[in-house]
């Protein structure tokens, strides 16, 4: 078959299954529409894995679909790039989406609005695919946004309920925010290369290398930091980086499946591939590269502390994600995009793991979602412990498993890094290894080890915050948890499999092979990935050399305190959290940043919106104009008492006025 | 055929007579039908400006020219460009949805107002063909005598102060704009041509007082900040199709008129004065943004958001370059839509439960799940989101803006963050959450004559949003040699 045939019936696929299940899905019923929902995604993932090798085979390809608008010498156009790193894009996003499309049929079974989930998941997927096979801003900026409108459809699913609705609004706020200095990015793009298209932009970058433009006064900045730190603040928002994070635990109000596939493993991963896309941008800015940098080793450590305190079974998976971004974004300002990744590579696969065992243990819950209610659930649920364990381990980086080689080496990378702000943010990332750990499996044993703490769970009027309310008719008796149907535990298990061997796998190939080839672009002066390359002895080796690093060590202290305090004392982390309740109430909340924003930007604008209307609109504007009629109609009403209308007040008018011409002329004379 | 666009004009106004005669209420049915049969045809008699358009020239099209008053020279001289052509069409539609969205909100004095609006269609569509300074003046005017009764005799129990506010706010700056027209007769050498005065040669302060006149006139139509405040009032007491053809239509013809007289006529002013009309514009953006986000009644969220987005219009024309003057365009066409089908979603709910108080609803979705999604489209298109055609113009106008002015750029992209505010905010309040009214509960989701109107809208918002190519390739021409006409000095 055609190539650019194959390439349109990747997004193609999982649209027509949207449009399906959208708009005939009462039509057709719920077998049929997740039929025909996961048919779409199926079929894109084998049309994926096609292009895949067809791209391996060393065939890449930049070309238009159609054009969008023509501006005489400019124009819009939608079209694909496929290289190498859109193809792994579509692997792991087809791939992580059909094993959500089909955890779904267990996990929304008794949901309404079942064909409208499937009918959003396949629509995300579609939007998710435009965004990482495009090859130019306009159809990036497309699907940028269309992933965003998915997301805020998801996370309100189910639109009775509060705190989701609040949720999506807020997620679709804070993303706008980033989308401000995203398309103000583009827009300098525009105006000084003359063109969105990937390959013209990438092809001059290099000219414009020293360009500055003047935006504050007379002060020169350079143009590709400006470009890249606008285009990185829509990254922020999309992926969820410290300040624009707050959107992203919030999230969990949406349905399990979305959170693993869109605020785990693809969405949020959007931001970094946008970077590692724009290589040949940030690679000319060191400005850009040490604030990406910063920002994201903020994320890491800072975000990670929050997974100490958290209670919900998804908001712990959810800080978790914010750090793991973070180890990504820190990664991307070492210029070591590859690195960064194949980090979201191997995070996708145990992170969508994690999440859907969550929510394998939250069916078995009854949609509780508080670990302080579970425990024990390792020997009702095997396949969901074995696998948890599993998504676990590879998170926190335990040598052989995916996320051992991907973390460690956005650790080192970070230590070769030769950026000023490389040294604080190596720190950060080591001190999170320790945090990620300690947090995973503190979840762990809570959930699957421990007490059976489940008994009490319908007695404690728990902060019900992110429970699945949908009207489900699970019962909710006090009966023994048991294991998930199939269609939950078989995605459980085809996510462990790579989570267990993608890294050892493709480490060699993805970071010092040439399987990114062009896709990736490194400039010389920052050896980053050269020097590590030297360092690099096999995927066996670097296993096998982890026991005497640093942070190996650190995680093993991670698991073994939490070990020691969740299983053996927990009266220590509750005399801790007595003693340091600062320090608790301030990780409990977040920092503050929700009540700061809320009170500063949406409680500002509330107010100065207020102000503007009453005091500009209805006093200044309105009152100048009804006070000019009110003038108008004073005026006249004086004059009007001159027009009477009766005969005697005119003749004595006239009567006055010839006798002051009469006084008058006399005078004269 | 060389009389269509007279066609365009006339037909719905003699529709629009004959709906007349069909006379009282007794004769509703009739009137209605007549009524949308004239729609029909004058939607009909329009095509052909579509589909016989040459959009490789910037010449006028489809001209007569015949005189009128003689003694004056004044010519009943009609053409259309790449510009004015999509609004006549804009306009036929639309008066098409009008029809058929009063069709049985409406029952007091049916024939009279199926009437007023099909009158106002030929008026507006003259209003564009016109290239005759008079014929633009009499239809520039008239149009506002159907739409003052709309209000007037079809509003809200405060209709009478909106009717006149609005009347004298659009009077007084029409009338300096006819002195400026008078003005322009006597330098031409006694020509009301507006082609002629493209090319009439003006002094700076000649041209910087007509600037003024001519942007209070106009101003007043988009509307633009600080004499906007019209708008919101006209809309609260107008009936849906009032709010409809105000803000899809009426708005525009303010706009246009930067097109053919501000930008062509006074070129130098227009650069000279071009930062008074940017900061204009970027305050309605960002001021009535935030404006926007306080309302509680809901007709009026989306007036103030009308403005906002007329913001950009104006904007995108004074960056002087094709990307910022078609996406004004372009936005000027898609807020055609989109505007449109926010106030029929409003008369939709407002018709059955006769309140636009937003803490009035909420929990809308379980009652009617097919309005809420339609609703959304339009509430999104609202936003700008991409693939609809709220995102067309705002982004062209933004990267335009870009080119010019980093700052510009920036206060108009504000809109992405207040846009999504004002409009998601509301339909959150709406459209979202339990039902707390117990009236609410009782709603039935929209009947196939209200899926007919909001879906062939939604079908217009995503159709221009995927391929606005089209669009843009009408304008493109005449577009850029405005630019050439307006980046050449007539000083003399």
């Amino acid at each position: 078959m055609d190539m650019q045939m194959l390439y349109l019936i990747v997004p193609l696929a999982p649209l027509l299954g949207a449009i399906v299940a959208g708009f005939f899905g009462k039509l057709i019923g719920r077998t049929l529409s997740h039929v025909v929902t996961i048919a779409g995604v199926a079929v894109s993932l084998a049309a994926s894995v096609l292009v895949f090798q067809d791209v391996l085979a060393g065939h890449t390809y930049n070309g238009t679909v159609y054009t969008w608008m023509v501006l005489g010498d400019l124009r819009f156009e939608v079209g694909f790039l496929i290289d190498s790193l859109t193809t792994m894009m579509m692997l792991v996003v087809t791939f992580v989406s059909l094993m959500v499309h089909i955890y779904t049929i267990g996990y929304m079974h008794d949901d309404p609005g079942y064909q409208r989930f499937f009918s959003y998941i396949s629509l995300f997927t579609f939007s998710m695919l435009m965004l990482v096979m495009s090859n130019n801003f306009l159809q990036l900026f497309f699907g940028w946004e269309a992933v965003g409108l998915v997301s805020y459809l998801l996370i309100g699913f189910w639109y009775t309920k509060e705190t989701a609705i609040y949720a999506n609004l807020k997620a679709f706020m804070v993303n706008r925010v980033g989308d401000f200095g995203f398309i103000l990015g583009i827009g300098l793009v525009l105006a000084h290369f003359g063109s969105l298209d990937y390959a013209t932009v990438f092809a001059r970058a290099p000219e414009l290398a020293n360009e500055t433009i003047t935006i504050w006064f007379d002060t020169p900045w350079m143009l590709m930091s400006v470009i890249g730190i606008l285009l990185f603040i829509g990254a922020m928002g999309k992926s969820a980086q410290f300040p624009l994070h707050v959107w992203l635990p919030d999230s969990m109000e949406g349905p399990t499946p979305i959170s693993a596939l869109i605020h785990a493993a693809t969405m949020v991963t959007a931001g970094i591939f946008m970077v590692a896309r724009m290589s040949p941008l940030y690679e000319l800015s060191d400005t850009a590269l040490s604030f990406i940098m910063v920002i994201g080793a903020i994320t890491a450590l800072f975000m990670g502390f929050l997974g100490i305190v958290q209670n919900d079974i998804k908001r712990v998976v959810a800080y978790s994600t914010l750090s793991q971004l973070g180890y990504m974004t820190v990664a991307l300002g070492a210029s070591a995009y590859s690195v960064a990744v194949f980090h979201l590579m191997t995070h996708a696969f145990f992170k969508a793991l994690l999440f859907l065992a969550a929510g394998s243990v939250i069916i078995a819950m009854h949609h509780n979602q508080d670990i302080r209610y579970m425990g024990g659930l390792k020997k009702y649920m095997p396949i969901t412990w074995i696998t948890s364990l599993i998504g676990s381990l590879a998170l926190i980086g335990t040598p052989f498993l995916s996320g051992f080689y991907s973390k460690e080496s956005i650790i080192e990378a970070v230590k070769l890094s030769h950026l000023p702000v490389a040294d604080i943010a190596y720190w950060a990332v080591l001190a999170g290894v320790f945090v990620t750990a300690f947090y995973s499996f503190r979840m762990y044993f809570l959930v699957f080890h421990g007490k059976e703490r489940f008994h009490n769970a319908h007695h404690h009027g728990d902060d019900s915050h992110g429970q699945d309310e949908h009207g489900d008719a699970h019962s909710h008796g006090a009966g023994t948890p048991h294991e998930t149907p199939w269609v939950v535990t078989g995605p459980l298990l085809a996510l462990a499999l790579p989570s267990l061997a993608i890294g050892y796998m493709t480490i060699e190939p993805m970071l010092f092979g040439d399987f990114f080839g062009n896709a990736i672009y490194v400039a010389d002066r920052h050896p980053v990935m050269v020097e590590l390359n030297q360092h690099f002895h096999g995927a066996m080796a670097m296993g096998l050399h982890a026991i005497t690093t640093l942070p190996f060590w650190l995680t093993a202290a991670g698991v073994g305190l939490s070990a020691y305090f969740y299983l053996k004392r927990p009266d220590i982390p509750a005399a801790i959290q007595q003693r340091f309740s600062f320090i608790h109430s301030m990780l409990v909340n977040k920092y503050w940043f929700d009540e700061l924003y809320s009170w500063l930007f949406a409680g500002g604008a509330r107010l100065l919106g207020g102000g503007l209307w009453r005091g500009g609109d209805q006093a200044v504007i309105d009152g100048t104009i009804n006070g000019t009629a009110r003038l108008v109609e004073r005026v006249a009403r004086l004059l009007r008492a001159f027009q009477s209308g009766y005969i005697y007040h005119y003749a004595f008018a006239m009567l006055i006025g010839v006798f002051a011409l009469v006084t008058w002329f006399a005078r004269l004379n | 055929m060389d009389s269509i666009l007279s066609l365009v004009i006339w037909v719905p106004i003699l529709a629009g007579v004959a709906v007349l005669t069909t006379g009282s209420d007794k004769n509703a049915v009739l009137a209605r039908w007549l009524a949308l049969a004239g729609s029909l045809a004058g939607l009909l008699v329009a095509i052909p400006l579509a589909s016989g358009f040459d959009t490789t020239t910037s010449a006028m099209q489809f001209v007569e020219n015949t005189a009128w008053i003689p003694a004056f020279n004044i010519h009943y001289h009609l053409g259309v460009d790449g510009i004015s052509m999509p609004l006549i069409l804009l306009n036929s539609f639309i008066t098409v949805l009008v029809v058929i969205a009063g069709w049985q909100v409406i029952q007091d004095k049916v024939a009279q107002y199926m009437a007023a609006f099909l009158i106002m269609s030929g008026l507006i569509n003259g209003v564009f063909a016109a290239l005759d300074g008079i014929l633009f003046y009499v239809f520039f005017e008239g149009m506002l005598i159907p739409l003052y009764l709309i209000v007037g005799v079809w509003g809200g129990p405060n209709r009478v102060y909106a009717a006149f506010k609005f009347f004298l706010y659009t009077l007084a700056g029409s009338l300096l704009m006819l002195v400026s027209m008078i003005y322009l007769y006597f330098q031409s050498g006694g020509s009301f041509d507006i082609q002629t005065w493209h090319t009439t040669t003006l002094g700076m302060s000649a041209q910087t007082l007509m600037f003024f006149a001519f942007l209070l006139a106009f101003g007043v139509k988009v509307p633009m900040w600080p004499v906007h405040t019209w708008l919101p009032d006209a809309h609260v007491e107008a009936p849906t199709g009032g709010s409809v053809v105000l803000a899809a239509i009426t708005l525009k013809v303010g706009a246009y008129g930067f097109l053919r007289f501000i930008l062509p006529i006074l070129p130098d002013a227009s650069h000279e004065l071009a930062w008074f009309v940017i900061a204009l514009s970027l305050i309605a953006v960002a001021y009535i943004g935030l404006v926007a986000l306080v309302q509680a009644d809901m007709k009026k969220l989306i007036a103030y958001s009308s403005i906002a987005h007329m913001g950009f219009v104006t904007l995108g024309f004074f960056m002087f370059n094709p990307l910022g003057l078609e996406g004004g365009l372009v936005q000027m066409i898609s807020h055609g839509f989109v505007s449109a089908a926010l106030f029929l979603c409003i008369g939709v709910m407002y018709d059955r439960l006769h309140s636009r108080q937003i803490k009035d609803y909420g929990g809308l979705v379980n009652r009617m799940p097919v309005f809420a999604a339609l609703f959304m489209l339009f509430a999104m298109a609202n936003a700008g989101l991409p693939a609809t055609s709220g995102f067309v113009g705002e982004f062209m106008v933004i990267m335009s803006a870009t080119q010019v002015n980093f700052w510009f750029a920036f206060v108009a992209a504000t809109t992405l963050i207040l846009g999504a505010g004002y409009t998601l905010w509301m339909y959150k309040r709406v459209v979202f959450g339990q039902i707390t009214n117990p009236h609410v509960e009782e709603l039935t989701d929209i009947n196939a004559r209200e899926i007919l109107l909001l879906g062939v809208l939604a079908v217009c918002v995503l159709g221009m949003g995927l391929y606005p190519k089209p669009f843009t390739d009408v304008m493109h021409v005449s577009v850029v040699d405005l630019l050439a006409h307006v980046a050449q000095s007539k000083l003399p």
